[in-house]
């Protein structure tokens, strides 16, 4: 049924790794970099399901379901402290957040 | 060309086009919307390696609870068009190339280690039920201690959420 | 006729595509016009009554009406999302239709089931997945209608459905403990039997507090009174959909219909035993119920025929009286009374739980805003998980006594 290679999951994730570092060099909006990040998670999930199914084993899986579990524990944070910064700076560009305080 | 195979690669194709426009789009929902797109078809390959459980899980939290979150914020902060200040000279002329580069060893890693030229073998549908039992069984067996440590941790974001949301006396 | 025996499975499901998506925008339509009727009986007024007889050709008025009023988009809108938002809707809503078995899997043609397009194993996650996603058609209308009320039920949206989301689906919890799997064909088959030789064993009795969760949950998911802050009309105008008109108003529309027509289905799956019948198996008579109701409803409709229509409405009520009449004798008919046994039950259930549904909009009145995040977080979450914790602790104390 599925004759695809393991390794074109391993080239995409690569791709879609390499595109969120870009987008989170590039992009200048707290919020967009933060997305980056989760574009990020979201790569190494895919090389994740793809090595489980390489091995045959379920472990990768597992870590998947831990990444999930991570990335809502940091989204839940860090848009609390983007909601906080966007209340003190009156801007979401990162270029203003310049100093060691609020 | 079999179904699969087109199927992934439509679905391949979707993801990176989500990707470059998470990238050019200038409003932050636009970039919302693209990041939805990606994961959207991440779940469809996750179905298509056989982890269905993985794929929903995938669309319920990632797709229908953290990014409707970050709609949501965008949504409550306004966020207008991103402005475009100057780019690091160093990032635009040395950064490109040099993370391309970087892509393509890892690629060229992984196409030629011993586990990329594996194949996918067996057939996803049929053993469905059982990776889902056998998935949950090592969750609470094998990995207790790493599932309790995230439940901690989960608590710990809540807290951390509440006392950066809490006003100010 | 070759290519049909060659390609079975792709035939039989574009036939039930497209004859399940006939019934449910049928259904969805003359939904609208039992609202109207209910509210207006509990109102004491009389309801829609002037187009066609008692007011059945309604529906079909109020289509071509959307259809024809002029498509207005606002100047400012983001195009766009603003054109996405209502496709997104729709088209999810009527998605989730497709996972529900209306009849038993046993009644197939071309060796394919009849009564479900989409059997999957994990069905109950995917329906989960499908509405979760749901909320992205609400919010995106009320942001890119570029607009203040639109935003501001574009936001009580988005927060009320994240909220009530995880009431919901701890709600649910319950039931797929006691069931042991996700599939819904086994789940529904995990409710045959009885206590006591008469109450049967459907998740509702153990779940009853898990089933009040759920539908209070349900509620808030669909937006509906007395959880429609989002379109709250007295604060909000209309709330998200402020900026739309003509055919794109009529898909939020239509969406909201099949959200509420997908949690009834799901509510009968999980706690009312599916297309099970109440009644033991023995009970041969059963058999024809479907048809004795059916011919019921065509004497009372030709009584009410000769009595009470004049003019064209008494020619169109005659017409409904032969269906129905006509649809009694062919379900009286043996092998056609075996099939229709299964979606006959499922779909009683499920108009008692839509009747429940326009009879709490009779009543009750609209939350406040902060009386209902309250309320999810700190009455609905809690009883739900709750709950949970004491199914699992039932669930498992045999086990911890027998080792």
């Amino acid at each position: 049924m599925s004759a695809i290679p393991i390794s074109w999951y391993l080239v995409l994730s690569a791709i879609l790794f390499g595109l969120g570092v870009v987008a989170f060099v590039f992009k200048r909006n707290i919020i967009t970099i933060f997305m980056s990040i989760e574009l990020m998670l979201n790569a190494v999930n895919l090389a994740f399901v793809a090595f489980a199914r390489a091995r045959g084993a379920l472990d990768g899986l597992v870590f998947v379901f831990f990444v999930i579990v991570v990335a809502a524990a940091e989204a839940a944070v860090g848009l609390a402290i983007v909601i906080m910064l966007a209340q003190h700076r009156e801007s979401l560009n990162v270029e203003r957040v310049n100093l060691l305080k609020l | 060309m079999s179904v699969p195979i087109i199927l992934f690669f439509v679905c391949a194709l979707l993801a990176v086009v989500g990707a470059v426009l998470l990238i050019l789009a200038r409003e932050p929902i636009h970039s919302a919307l693209a990041l939805v797109l990606v994961m959207m078809s991440l779940a469809v390959l996750y179905l298509l390696l056989g982890a269905p459980f993985v794929a929903a899980v995938q669309i319920i939290v990632y797709a229908g609870a953290i990014m409707v979150l970050f709609v949501f914020v965008i949504m409550l902060l306004n966020a207008g068009v991103e402005e475009r200040t100057d780019f690091s000279k160093i990032a635009k002329w040395a950064g490109v190339p040099l993370g391309f580069f970087l892509l393509l060893l890892i690629a060229h890693f992984l196409a030629h280690s011993s586990i990329g030229t594996a194949i996918a073998t067996g057939t996803g549908a049929a053993t469905q039920a059982a990776d889902t039992r056998e998935l949950s069984t090592q969750l609470f067996r094998q990995y207790l201690f790493p599932f309790e440590a995230t439940s901690i941790l989960i608590l710990i974001a809540i807290l951390g959420a509440l006392v950066l949301a809490r006003k100010d006396e | 006729m070759g290519f049909i025996t060659q390609h079975p499975v792709l035939v039989v499901s574009l036939v039930k595509i497209a004859v399940l998506l006939f019934i449910v925008m049928t259904a969805l339509a003359y939904l609208t016009w039992l609202e109207r009727k209910v509210i207006a009986r509990i109102q004491s007024r009389w309801g829609p009554y002037n187009v066609g007889a008692h007011g059945l050709l309604q529906p079909l008025a109020d289509g071509l009406k959307f259809l024809f009023k002029e498509d207005m988009t606002p100047p400012t809108s983001d195009r766009l999302v603003y054109l996405l938002a209502p496709f997104l809707a729709l088209s999810l809503a009527l998605t989730a239709i497709a996972l529900i078995p209306f009849g038993p899997p046993s009644v197939r043609v071309l060796g394919q089931s009849i009564f479900v397009v989409s059997d999957i194993d994990i069905g109950l996650l995917f329906l989960f997945s499908i509405t979760s996603i749901g909320v992205y058609g609400v919010a995106l209308a009320g942001w890119s209608s570029n607009s203040k009320y639109p935003l501001l039920g574009g936001l009580r949206s988005s927060a009320q459905m994240i909220s009530y989301e995880v009431s919901l689906t701890i709600s649910v919890v319950g039931v797929l403990l006691l069931a042991g799997s996700l599939s819904f064909n086994d789940i529904i088959e995990g409710q045959r039997g009885y206590w006591l030789h008469f109450i049967p064993r459907w998740h509702v009795v153990p779940q009853i507090v898990g089933f009040l969760c759920y539908l209070t949950a349900a509620i808030a998911e669909t937006n509906r009174i007395p959880f429609d802050l989002p379109e709250a009309e007295t604060e909000l105008v209309a709330g998200f959909h402020t900026e739309y008109s003509s055919f794109k108003f009529a898909m939020f529309f239509m969406a909201e219909y099949a959200n509420m027509i997908t949690v009834s289905c799901l509510a009968t799956i999980l706690f009312f035993g599916g297309w099970l019948s109440p009644f033991p198996d023995s009970w041969t008579w059963q058999l024809f119920l479907p048809g004795a109701g059916l011919l019921l409803l065509g004497a009372y409709c030709a009584y009410d025929t000769v009595m009470n229509m004049r003019g064209i409405a008494q020619i169109q009520f005659a017409v409904v009286t032969l269906l129905a009449a006509g649809g009694g004798a062919i379900s009286l008919y043996p092998p056609v009374a075996a099939v229709i046994q299964g979606p006959f039950w499922f779909t009683t259930k499920i108009l008692l739980i839509l009747f429940f549904y326009i009879w709490m909009r009779g009543t009750l009145p609209r939350f406040r805003y902060d009386q209902l995040m309250s309320f999810g977080w700190k009455l609905l979450l809690p009883v739900s998980l709750a709950n949970l914790v004491i199914t699992a602790f039932v669930i498992i104390w045999p086990l911890l006594r027998h080792g």
